[in-house]
């Protein structure tokens, strides 16, 4: 098959969805490739180096739309562009199909097949195809560059012969995959970063970024596995709570980073105005939310203001497209990932599985009908967290009377036991010659003793406590040393014979305990 | 010297052995424990063999220095995989030991009886001891040039030497079925033996049959149907040790090794009571119960009787096994090597192939890669994992991986659900989540590690086989699990390299 890239043509978006590497992968796959000529030069990739890899160059949008099996793109189709599309054809680019019902319907009637890459499920196999993640991975990573850009001081603390520098304090909301990479490039750069998210389980993820959680103190939490991983709206209680806390921090961060999102909804607002307003001249915020009418009150979409009090607030909504190589490479790995699934015999013939979890959730059209919203996905994301189970508070005399009913259960059956035991040790005594009821007392409080020992000896220490056990079982030398000296020639050579053997157990028994012993240490 | 000292030098060793074990409750405690031990140990030898009557004791000596120098090297040149093999032979020691010992007692009642009748002291009343007959029938010196151990047999009534043939009995019947066991619990746990449960046709009707056997040998033993009579209950016994075992699967060999421990103390017990001595009575009765404790966790952690696991075999179902579907997607090195490299929490868990494949050093470099960083690296051990109790903890230990980091299965299991990565070193059954999911699966209801509720696992293992007990894993068919073919040594140690 033959796989194509045009150029983009929305404006400002210098990515391209085939770069002469992932090219080389698609043509190991079997399939041919072809790219609109300049498609990749505003991410850096000239005609000559695709030629270099073996893709055709063709002149128009329109020659490549005719020749190509697969059309690979990175933003959504315009309206002029997916007039192009013909039936049979596949699309593979973002799509935002709840957006776009009206240009999804169209396509589908055009008989095109549409694989949107913002719809590929969130479970583990797909990861190496979820653009969504490696697009926010880089806006993350830009966002921090675009705050230090704007931001007139350094981000780590330095102590000079000019003076001593403070570090930058940094806030990040939203610790999705934007969020993370934000905290981890301005952690490396030396800042001071908190950051905060509403879903309590990715403390931990915040703090193995090297940042610290902005901890809040609220009852009702969100199991974000119901969700597949992404953040639900808040109730307005939770939102107050949340809100309060910003407006004690607002005046100490330098840079704030918003990446809040929640699916289908217009982004939350959690940077209000009289935050802003609280911030100190020279702060800034950078909003990777602005698309979707931003976490920020001032967000205006697309670009950068400087409020009254010397606040910047930074509104882009193309960071991936401004770091266009990188970008590039990333898409275009996420593309061939996502053809190399559905080309499963590396044969260069596309097979559509329809069955496939992650195939079916990225198809939006496919045989001249709307295939969105797709079924949910056999497997979910990440495992539910089980509710907690509800322990019944028990009133003072209900427990009262529980522990009094299990104490003699307990006494109960101990006082059966010790009247067992002690009528059959009774009944034994009545037979037996005094001279083994001694050693039997010595015999039933030995084994009294073992019990109430063994007992508390630790797990890891039951190989060292069998060695042990196995050494001083070794005492039958005694009754082997007291034998020997017999004036039987048999009996001695048996003893002796005993004495070897014990003798062996006892060394080799403690040794090797004693070397087991020796290698448990504390880090 | 006389009794007196002798029998305040086994008080002491007492108090020490018990303090010996009292001690192993803590890593740092159990270091001075086993000085107790030896201090015990040393103290009960040196009082028996200053102690009155004892007449050979250059000789026993002399053996006590050879039977030292083949311990030392046995215990210095073991590999500490082969711990458990070691064990068991141990085992096998004591339990000889004891048989012999028994067949000396009994071999010094009918010298006492011999030297009567030999005197022409045919007629005796049961109430007197031989002593007392010989003194009665006017040949007070009988007995005067006999061993201690004579004397003290000689000094006994009848009704008392029934009951010491009794004992030694028990000593020798325990102490033959120990030795058997262990020798095959041995050859098992070292490979020479195969592990698969096996038994004679007939199966536990022959061990029943032995056992009956040995009963009726028994009896007549008792009733003076002569020294015959107790061999041949000893063959039995022998016997009874190899088959019962036999029919023992590898996996079940830590209730096995501890099962048989238990035993070589009783039998310790049953011979103490045979020579009147306390403390072989005492020490007998501390590794009898210590070994029972044992045996009775490692059931409770497969979540079996002792009965069910001496029998072999798993207990019934009651329908039939829950289908696995799905399939094992294996995963290669580098794919393992990146979500290490990307996950901040991981939980090994190790099992018998670890051991089997001498992996341990390559998993503790792992983990002190890891670690230095800055990831939390945890060990999770079940309480079976390995064919001796505490197995991976010693294996562990000995590639210095720090215990701190090495928790039970009660301790982790929770963090699971919080973990990135969980690595499944050559266990099987214990991470079957079958023993939770399905009230059909012969495990159900054991405890297992619930591995599979961490982020992503991989599963080192080395081919597609079922673990020792035959049954199906669902683990290895989870989404989130990737199957890291190959020996466990080799896989990690192909791994390491790419850990940076």
């Amino acid at each position: 098959m033959k796989i194509g890239a045009p150029k983009e043509i929305f404006e400002g978006e210098n990515r391209v969805a085939m770069t002469p590497e992932s090219a080389v992968q698609l043509i190991k796959l079997g399939h041919a490739c072809v790219i609109e000529t300049g498609a990749g030069a505003k991410a850096g990739f000239s005609d000559a180096v695709y030629q270099a890899a073996g893709v055709e160059v063709v002149p128009s949008a329109a020659a490549l739309y005719e020749t190509a099996d697969v059309v690979v793109k990175v933003r959504g189709p315009e309206a002029d562009e997916a007039r192009l599309l013909r039936s049979g054809q596949t699309l593979i680019s973002f799509f935002w199909p709840a957006q776009n019902p009206d240009l999804l319907a169209q396509v589908a009637a055009q008989g095109a097949t549409v694989v949107a890459m913002d719809m590929v499920p969130r479970i583990s196999r797909a990861q190496k195809m979820d653009a969504l993640s490696s697009m926010a991975n880089i806006a993350g990573y830009r966002a921090v560059i675009e705050a230090g850009n704007n931001f007139g001081r350094f981000f780590t603390g330095q102590v000079t012969a000019a003076g001593k520098v403070p570090p930058a304090k940094v806030l990040i909301v939203g610790a999705g995959v934007a969020g993370l990479a934000a905290i981890g490039t301005s952690v490396s750069l030396g800042a001071i970063v908190n950051a905060f998210d509403v879903r309590p389980e990715v403390a931990e993820q915040i703090e193995s970024m090297g940042a610290s959680f902005v901890f809040l103190e609220f009852e009702e939490k969100q199991d974000g596995a119901a969700t597949g991983g992404y953040a639900a709206p808040s109730s307005p209680e939770f939102r107050e709570k949340q809100l309060a806390k910003f407006r004690e921090l607002a005046p100490e961060m330098d840079i704030v980073i918003t990446t809040a999102l929640i699916p289908g909804r217009p982004a939350p607002k959690l940077w209000t105005e009289d935050m802003v307003a609280m911030m100190k001249p020279g702060s800034v915020i950078v909003d990777l939310a602005a698309e979707r009418g931003g976490n920020c009150d001032l967000t205006v979409p697309d670009q950068k203001i400087v409020t009254e009090n010397g606040v910047t607030v930074v509104g882009y909504t193309d960071f991936p497209s401004r770091m266009a190589a990188q970008a590039s490479t990333l898409y275009s790995n996420n593309i061939r990932h996502m053809l190399a699934d559905l080309t499963p015999k590396k044969d260069g013939v596309i097979a559509h599985n329809m069955e496939d979890d992650v195939i079916r959730g990225a198809t939006v059209a496919h045989a001249g009908a709307v295939t969105y919203p797709p079924p949910p996905p056999k497997v979910a994301a990440i495992a539910a967290a089980k509710p907690k189970e509800k322990v019944k508070e028990l009133t003072p005399e209900e427990r009262r009377a529980q522990e009094t009913a299990a104490f003699k259960a307990q006494t109960k059956q101990q006082v059966t036991l010790l009247a067992i035991g002690g009528a059959l040790i009774l009944a034994a005594g009545l037979v037996t010659p005094p001279s083994f009821m001694q050693h039997f007392i010595v015999f039933v409080l030995s084994v009294f003793i073992g019990f109430q020992v063994i007992w508390n000896v630790s797990h890891s220490l039951h190989t060292p406590l069998m060695a042990v056990t196995n050494a001083i079982s070794s005492i039958v030398i005694l009754g082997a040393l007291i034998q020997i000296g017999s004036s039987s020639l048999l009996i001695t050579l048996l003893a002796a014979l005993g004495v070897l053997m014990c003798a062996v157990n006892i060394f080799g028994g403690f040794l090797v305990t004693r070397r087991m012993l020796a290698m448990f240490q504390k880090s | 010297m006389d009794y007196g000292f002798t029998f305040a030098a086994y008080a002491v060793a007492a108090v020490l052995f018990i303090l010996s074990l009292g001690g192993l409750s803590g890593q740092e405690s159990a270091k001075r424990a086993v000085w107790y031990g030896i201090a015990g140990m040393a103290l009960a030898i040196v009082a028996t063999l200053m102690g009155p009557g004892q007449g050979l004791w250059a000789v026993s000596l002399i053996l006590i220095a050879l039977g030292g120098i083949v311990g030392y090297q046995l215990a210095t040149k073991v590999q500490m995989t082969q711990m458990p093999e070691l064990v068991a032979i141990m085992h096998s020691l004591v339990g000889l030991a004891a048989v012999f010992v028994g067949f000396n007692a009994d071999l010094q009642i009918s010298a006492v009886t011999g030297m009567l009748a030999g005197a022409g002291i045919d007629r005796c009343d049961p109430v007197f001891s031989a002593i007392t007959c010989a003194e009665k029938f006017g040949q007070a010196g009988l007995f005067d040039g006999i061993s201690s151990f004579g004397a003290l047999i000689a000094k006994k009534t009848a009704v008392e030497i029934t009951i010491l043939r009794i004992e030694l009995v028990l000593g020798i019947w325990i102490g033959a079925v120990t030795f058997t066991g262990s020798v095959i619990a041995y050859g098992k746990l070292a490979g020479k033996v195969n592990s698969a449960a096996k038994q004679l046709p007939g199966g536990h009707m022959l061990n029943a049959a032995a056992a009956i056997g040995s009963v009726v040998l028994a009896a007549m033993y008792l009733n003076d149907a002569g020294s015959w009579t107790l061999i041949l209950l000893a063959v039995l016994a022998l016997f009874i040790g190899y088959h019962l075992i036999m029919g023992i699967g590898g996996a079940d060999m830590p209730v096995v090794v501890s099962m048989l421990n238990s035993y070589s103390g009783w039998a310790a017990a049953a011979i103490g009571f045979s020579l009147g001595n306390d403390l072989l009575i005492v020490v007998g009765a501390l590794v009898g119960s210590s070994g029972a404790i044992l045996s009775y966790i490692m059931c409770k952690a497969m979540n079996r009787s002792f009965i069910s696991v001496i029998l072999g075999g798993f207990g019934g179902t009651s329908g039939p096994q829950m289908e696995v579907t799905g399939e094992q997607i294996a995963i290669d090195t580098e794919g393992v090597a990146a979500a290490l490299n990307e996950a901040d929490s991981i939980i090994i868990i190790p099992g018998y192939g670890m051991a089997v494949a001498q992996a341990q050093q390559s998993v503790s470099e792992l983990t002190r890669k890891l670690r230095a960083k800055g990831k939390t690296v945890r060990f999770a051990i079940h309480p079976v994992a390995g064919r001796l109790p505490g197995h991976m903890n010693v294996l562990l230990a000995e590639a210095k991986v720090p215990y701190d980091i090495v928790l039970e299965m009660d301790e982790i299991n929770e963090d699971f659900p919080s973990t990135d990565v969980a690595i499944v070193i050559g266990s099987n059954d214990i991470v079957n989540p079958a023993a939770q999911e399905d009230p059909n699966s012969p495990i159900a209801g054991m405890p297992v590690l619930e591995c599979w509720k961490a982020k992503q696992v991989f599963v080192s293992k080395r081919g597609q086989g079922t673990g020792y007990s035959g049954i199906e894993n669902p683990l290895f068919y989870k989404d989130n699990t990737r199957m890291f073919y190959g020996d466990a040594k080799k896989s990690l140690d192909a791994l390491l390299p790419l850990i940076d």
